[in-house]
């Protein structure tokens, strides 16, 4: 069957009017250490959802020694309500590729992977055109653009059906042949990293962006967003709206604001980055999506008044129950205790006690667990404890 | 004497070797391929995968265990994967489901009698601004209504390979 391309609505993205191969060419132009220098001039944090400065992780990468260095680009889009990367797949693949590209020149890389997740598999085909077109026109290979020794390449592979896989470290024990299960860190990737070389995983918007600002110059993004947060943001908005797709925002846009663009003014409460991210209730709707008050990698899934928030926790909760990757106790015992309470509270039939000591275990999991999956599974469940009292404690028992 | 069936599947996974590499890295691409074509991983095939790659073959079934599209049971020759995700459930995949249990006569997590279709819960599928969503084996599916529910059950039924082959 055919190669699907399915698109989103949305607002008009800046991708679309980025010209392909200038950025590669301007950073071609420049230094190593001036390529690196410029990406963190830009101030680019990544899009994946931790915010690491991209110019700081590859600075680190370029510091190790070696001739075998990667350069991964996380696809594996895992977080519920997350899909804008899907969507720049499809329709900026090449400025992903460059971005990878540039990457691998300010590292010294010499093979880049594209890390797609299973559930994208009918993007794959397209992907492997991209990269072979890419070939053909020389801007991938040896010598790419003219450059005496400037030899990448970029490979695709596929992930198995693992959220956890989109934690970089178990993204490379799967790519290693391993079970997805996250390492300890330090050492970080891009010290030791795929089969213990320097390895930079970066998400797929950070690539993008990449090859938009080497293509338009680093006052031109920092001229979007706010001080810390630099440039503009994919979102991916859903649930209890008119207008749900992608919409490309500057850094530092209010909830109340993104909510006016989407048609979804009514909500009661939005989640914000998916189902490890927090529920901002109405009340808090003139915070900000940005670093420094609300950091996000996009995920926008909107609550409308008719819902029942314990629905919410308990579909979260479910998901976690499922993708914990188990290897750590206070993340596989603890998500199925928050389960248990919320169907409890569901039935109104959670006793105080129980509760009490869920919300502390919620607590523990969040500074004891060994990866962000269980670091921050109990964010949504205890924000909407805190938020929604009322609604959440004055169920009537069931029969 | 060896079974002539355990010298094709030899020989298949001889060639995946050849082409994949016999490094411990192949070993989910390797997975991953006769998951498609077989639909199952049994216990002689994770064998034969761990003597070429020279590894454990509890590695195998491990690895085989942890991940979603690669687990061991056998699938029917469609599976479909319906997303659970909150945005997929704003939009009304409940009802969805019930046609799909409803027309398939099955469960989730399993497979109809006649081996035609497997039924599965998918984490997010990345659709949740067209929901409900689901894939039919790797191609997906949009704002499905429980009436579309049953026209892709039925396409699942008539056809016998799988549609993204
Ligand atoms: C459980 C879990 C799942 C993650 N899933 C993804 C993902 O699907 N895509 C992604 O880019 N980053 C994901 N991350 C973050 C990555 O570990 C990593 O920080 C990111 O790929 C770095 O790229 P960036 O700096 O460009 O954002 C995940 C983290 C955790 C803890
Ligand atoms: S926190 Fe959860 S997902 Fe992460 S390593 Fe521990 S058990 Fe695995």
């Amino acid at each position: 069957m055919s190669a699907q391309t399915i698109d989103s609505q949305g607002n008009a993205l800046t991708y679309a009017t980025i010209e392909r191969d200038a950025g590669l060419r301007a950073a071609l132009d420049m230094t190593r250490p001036d390529i690196i220098d410029a990406v963190s001039q830009s101030g680019l944090k990544g899009r994946g959802g931790a915010g690491f400065p991209t110019g700081m992780k590859w600075n680190f990468c370029a510091a190790e020694k070696g001739d075998l260095k990667y350069i991964i680009c996380n696809a594996d889009e895992g977080e519920p309500g997350t899909f804008k990367d899907r969507v720049i797949l499809s329709r900026f693949a090449d400025l992903v590729l460059e971005g990878m590209t540039i990457g691998g020149r300010a590292i010294g890389a010499t093979l880049g992977i594209v890390y797609l997740r299973a559930e994208y598999t009918y993007l794959r085909p397209h992907l492997n055109e991209v990269i072979k077109e890419r070939r053909k026109r020389g801007v991938l290979g040896t010598s790419i653009m003219g450059v005496e020794g400037f030899d990448f390449d970029i490979i695709v592979a596929m992930g198995a059906g693992a959220y956890v896989c989109g934690e970089e470290t178990a993204l490379i024990e799967s790519l290693e042949g391993f079970r997805g299960e996250p390492r300890n860190r330090p050492p970080f990737p891009a010290v030791a990293g795929l089969l213990n070389n320097p390895t930079v995983v970066n998400n797929v918007e950070t690539l993008a962006s990449v090859a938009a600002i080497f293509a338009k110059g680093v006052d031109w993004f920092k001229a979007f967003g706010t001080d810390k947060s630099t440039g503009y943001k994919l979102f991916s908005v859903s649930g209890d709206c008119e207008k749900p797709g992608v919409y490309e925002f500057p850094w530092g846009i209010t909830v109340a604001a993104l909510l006016e663009e989407v048609g979804g003014e009514g909500a009661k409460a939005v989640q914000i980055g998916g189902a490890s991210g927090v529920c901002v209730p109405a009340r808090e709707f003139a915070r900000r999506l940005a670093f420094e008050d609300i950091p996000t990698g996009g995920s926008v899934m909107v609550i409308g008044p008719q819902r029942d928030m314990l629905d919410v926790a308990e579909n979260f909760l479910e998901f976690f129950v499922e993708e914990s990757c188990g290897q750590c106790t206070p993340c596989r015992l603890g998500n199925p205790q928050m389960l248990k309470a919320v169907k409890l509270l569901k039935e109104g039939a959670c006793p105080p006690k129980f509760l009490a000591d869920v919300k502390a275990l919620g607590q523990t999991m969040m500074v004891a667990s060994k990866c962000g999956l269980g670091q921050t599974s109990p964010s949504a469940f205890l924000s909407i404890l805190e938020h929604f009292g009322d609604e959440i404690h004055d169920r009537a028992p069931s029969a | 004497m060896v079974a002539p069936q355990t010298e094709e599947l030899r020989v298949e996974i001889a060639g995946l070797v050849d082409k994949l590499g016999p490094g411990r890295s192949s070993l989910i691409p390797i997975l991953q391929d006769i998951k498609h074509r077989h639909r199952e991983l049994d216990s002689e095939t994770m064998q034969v995968v761990a003597e070429m790659l020279d590894i454990h073959p509890v590695e195998v079934y491990s690895v085989a265990s942890f991940y979603a599209f690669l687990h061991g049971a056998p699938q029917g020759a469609h599976v479909i994967r319906l997303c659970g995700t909150l945005s997929c459930d704003f939009a009304g995949k409940d009802a969805v489901a019930d046609a799909l249990c409803d027309e398939l006569g099955i469960g989730f997590g399993e497979t109809t009698a006649d081996g035609q279709v497997t039924l599965e819960w998918a984490s997010c599928i990345g659709m949740c601004d067209q929901g409900p969503a689901l894939l039919v084996d790797d191609e997906v599916r949009t704002r499905v209504t429980p009436d579309d529910a049953r026209a892709i059950v039925a396409a699942c039924r008539a056809d016998e390979g799988r549609a993204d082959a």
